[in-house]
């Protein structure tokens, strides 16, 4: 396990994407290069992005400790959804880098230039994040269980039995195991976020990204959702973006919580330090806009 | 009773004529099939020429008449050395003809998945070739199954013009039929409808039965 | 003889065919005419609430659109013998287009909200005036791309008159081969000629198809 030969595996693509998350899991324990403390398992760096004229991202800089739970709150635009576009490659950034457990996602190191990245270290990368949709996005075409299941089968190659072992773990965990023979549009919306939940999680991702989970959902559905996501951060070692409205949530859950606003990560800090003394004018307008009154964060 | 007679004793000539336009309809179709998903799936292509070279051919067989397209590759062909027989020149006149509708189904089915699919799917690290087999198709499959039917349809229909590039086929049966019993010839027109009338609703049924089979435990 | 291609021979060609462009485009216009008429009868007959009358409507919409053109124009041109082939083949394409258009009809009307029924029905318009000032005009503007749609595809099956001798571009081209053996021209030239004329037509009708769009 030592460090050359780490090294030497990060620059050939011809092991399977599992066993280098394996391997990139040891260099941390070795202590090979920072301690696993100071080591940031997400690292933006002058992350910009652009659709067309308009920037929504302006040069982001953000570290993620491994298993910290990190909340973005933020007007609608501000770019908070974009942020963890880019980290699941749904979005490519315009300028900028960003790194997974010290690996840049876009690019490869070749000596000391940075060049961009083929499709196959994008997926070797990619399979350390995993995320959940504001709208479930669930396969329609496919029951409960098979959407547990289709990506660790297919994706993973697990034999079937164990998938499926798996995928009731898991949807027993979210209270979900006696639907698991139904198709989507059979449950609520509460329901079908917590199935996705489930067919994130199956994947084992390092981090899990929340793109308002609970944005699309009845009002008497969010509260089953919520739950369901504290229970994992509670228990996890995984590391979490939340991208909530949810300011009780947040302050309930986050270890850290990131105010954007207009393309730029404008305040952070501690639940404490964000919704009882917000700094910045911008923060303090949306805590009020937000909790009905000025201050509205405190008890 | 003697003119029903002579009908019934018309049939087997009819029946010869309909094994061939059943042979030119199904090649047909598969030639269509497999060139609609190769267009359809070129026009989705990143590169701008890859779309623009299966634009073209769409656009090119849309804008001309499937007759013309016909006469065009069984009669000018061999000027340039490609001498296909009738039957070749059939299929692959309707093959292509179809084809070029057809792919313009394929894609609309497929942009019409929600990007949200394809979003999760990427989500859950699947390759570009499993997303398009696992996810995407098998929901882009039930909305191609309909237009395909009536394209089915049409295709059936244009097996007859196939008579006029000398393959025997239903309609060529019947036109050699009403010159040696020219009495009999409006019964044997009415009679040749029904039969392309009856394997047009067989297709039919047979589309729908695809159908509620794609979308078996969805609404 | 022995070369692929004339130059010469192609202008012939395209001379002779150009003097019989405006029968085609008759042949087109009328049977459109023709189908659009009668494509709304079968479309108004499918709504009615006397059974026969809708079952028949809707058995004729099946038939006519799952039988061949060819066949249909041969039987119409052995059952009319005494009628002019050009009436015929009008006759056949207003026909057999019919079946189509009725269909496109019948989804412009269900189109209509079921609120402007009801509001004519509260305003004591008679059924009359109700279809013709208040339904038809809105479910037709919504489907006249659709409509501008099968005038070309109805175009490009003109060529198929050829078969019961109307002189038009598709005949002019096939005699011109079988007198000079120069096929290639002829059948070439036919085909450029068409697509020179039905792929604008099929931009416009794109076009206005994306404006009736982003009215929407």
């Amino acid at each position: 396990m030592a460090l050359p030969k780490v090294l030497s595996l990060r620059e050939h693509d011809s092991e399977d994407s599992e066993r280098r998350t394996r391997i990139g899991q040891k260099t941390k324990d070795d202590k090979t290069q920072e301690s696993p403390e100071t080591t940031p398992i997400v690292r933006y760096r002058g992350v910009k992005k652009s659709f067309g004229d308009v920037e929504v991202l302006k040069g982001i800089d953000l570290d993620m400790m491994p298993g910290e739970k990190v909340a973005v709150i933020g007007p609608s635009g501000s770019g908070k959804t974009t942020l963890a576009r880019l980290l699941m490659t749904l979005e490519r950034p315009s300028a900028g880098i960003i790194e997974v457990e010290g690996e840049p996602l876009y690019h490869k190191r070749v000596g000391a230039r940075l060049v961009p990245a083929d499709e196959r270290h994008i997926a070797r990368m990619r399979s350390k994040i995993g995320m959940v949709f504001q709208h479930f996005n669930l396969f329609p075409h496919r029951t409960i269980l098979q959407n547990v299941t289709e990506a660790p089968i297919h994706v993973k190659k697990m034999p079937r039995l164990e998938a499926e072992e798996k995928a009731r773990e898991m949807l027993e965990k979210v209270g979900l195991i006696e639907h698991i023979d139904k198709y989507p549009e059979q449950l609520s919306g509460g329901q079908k976020q917590r199935v996705a939940i489930a067919r994130a999680l199956v994947m084992e991702p390092k981090i899990m990204l929340f793109d308002e989970p609970t944005s699309a959902l009845d009002p008497e559905l969010v509260g089953e959702v919520l739950a369901v996501i504290k229970e994992i951060a509670e228990k996890g070692d995984m590391a979490m973006m939340l991208i909530t409205h949810e300011m009780q949530f947040a302050r309930e859950v986050a270890d850290r919580v990131l105010f954007t606003d207009g393309g730029n990560i404008v305040e952070q800090g501690t639940p404490e330090e964000i919704f009882e003394h917000p700094k910045s004018e911008r923060l303090q307008a949306f805590l009020a806009r937000f909790l009905g009154g000025v201050g509205g964060g405190g008890q | 009773m003697t003119s029903l007679e002579t009908l019934i004793s018309l049939l087997p000539t009819l029946m010869k004529g309909l094994v061939v336009t059943l042979e030119v309809f199904l090649l047909g179709s598969v030639v269509a099939a497999v060139l609609a998903f190769i267009a359809g799936l070129m026009r989705l292509s990143k590169f701008r020429i890859v779309r623009f070279l299966a634009a073209f051919y769409v656009e090119f067989f849309r804008g001309t008449s499937l007759l013309i397209q016909l006469f065009w590759i069984f009669y000018v062909l061999p000027f340039f050395g490609l001498d296909l027989s009738a039957l070749t020149a059939g299929v692959l006149a309707l093959g292509l003809n179809y084809g070029a509708y057809g792919s313009e189904v394929v894609r609309s089915a497929i942009l019409s998945v929600p990007r949200g699919q394809t979003e999760a799917a990427i989500a859950l690290n699947m390759s570009p070739v499993l997303r398009f087999r696992r996810i995407i198709l098998p929901q882009a499959w039930p909305l191609m199954i309909p237009p395909f039917g009536n394209l089915l349809i049409e295709l059936l229909k244009g097996t007859s013009l196939v008579s006029l590039i000398t393959l025997s086929d239903l309609t060529f049966q019947a036109m050699s039929l009403r010159t040696t019993v020219s009495k009999l010839e409006i019964p044997i027109f009415a009679l040749l409808l029904i039969i392309y009338f009856v394997i047009a609703y067989a297709v039919t049924l047979l589309m729908r039965a695809l159908e509620k089979k794609a979308t078996v435990g969805r609404a | 003889m022995s070369e692929i291609w004339n130059w010469q021979t192609a202008a012939d060609v395209f001379w002779k065919l150009t003097k019989v462009v405006p029968v085609t485009l008759e042949a087109t216009f009328l049977g459109f005419a023709l189908a659009a008429v009668l494509g709304l009868v079968w479309a108004l007959m499918r709504r009615s609430r006397f059974r026969p009358v809708s079952l028949l409507a809707y058995w004729m919409i099946e038939f006519v659109r799952s039988t061949p053109l060819l066949v249909q124009l041969l039987f119409l041109y052995l059952a009319l013998p005494r009628f002019p082939v050009f009436v015929i083949g009008v006759t056949g394409l207003g026909l057999h287009y019919s079946a189509y258009l009725a269909e496109v009809y019948r989804g412009g009307i269900e189109a209509v909200p079921q609120g402007q029924w009801e509001a004519a029905r509260a305003l004591n318009f008679s059924p009359f005036k109700t279809w013709t000032r208040i339904i038809l005009p809105q479910a037709v503007r919504p489907i006249i791309p659709v409509m501008g749609n099968y005038l070309i595809v109805l175009f490009k099956e003109t060529p198929l008159l050829f078969t019961i001798n109307v002189v038009e571009m598709m005949s002019v081209a096939k005699k011109f081969g079988s007198h000079t053996f120069q096929y290639t021209e002829a059948y070439t030239i036919v085909g450029v000629l068409f697509f020179l004329m039905s792929y604008p037509s099929s931009l416009l009708v794109r076009w206005a198809e994306r404006r009736m769009a982003l009215k929407q």
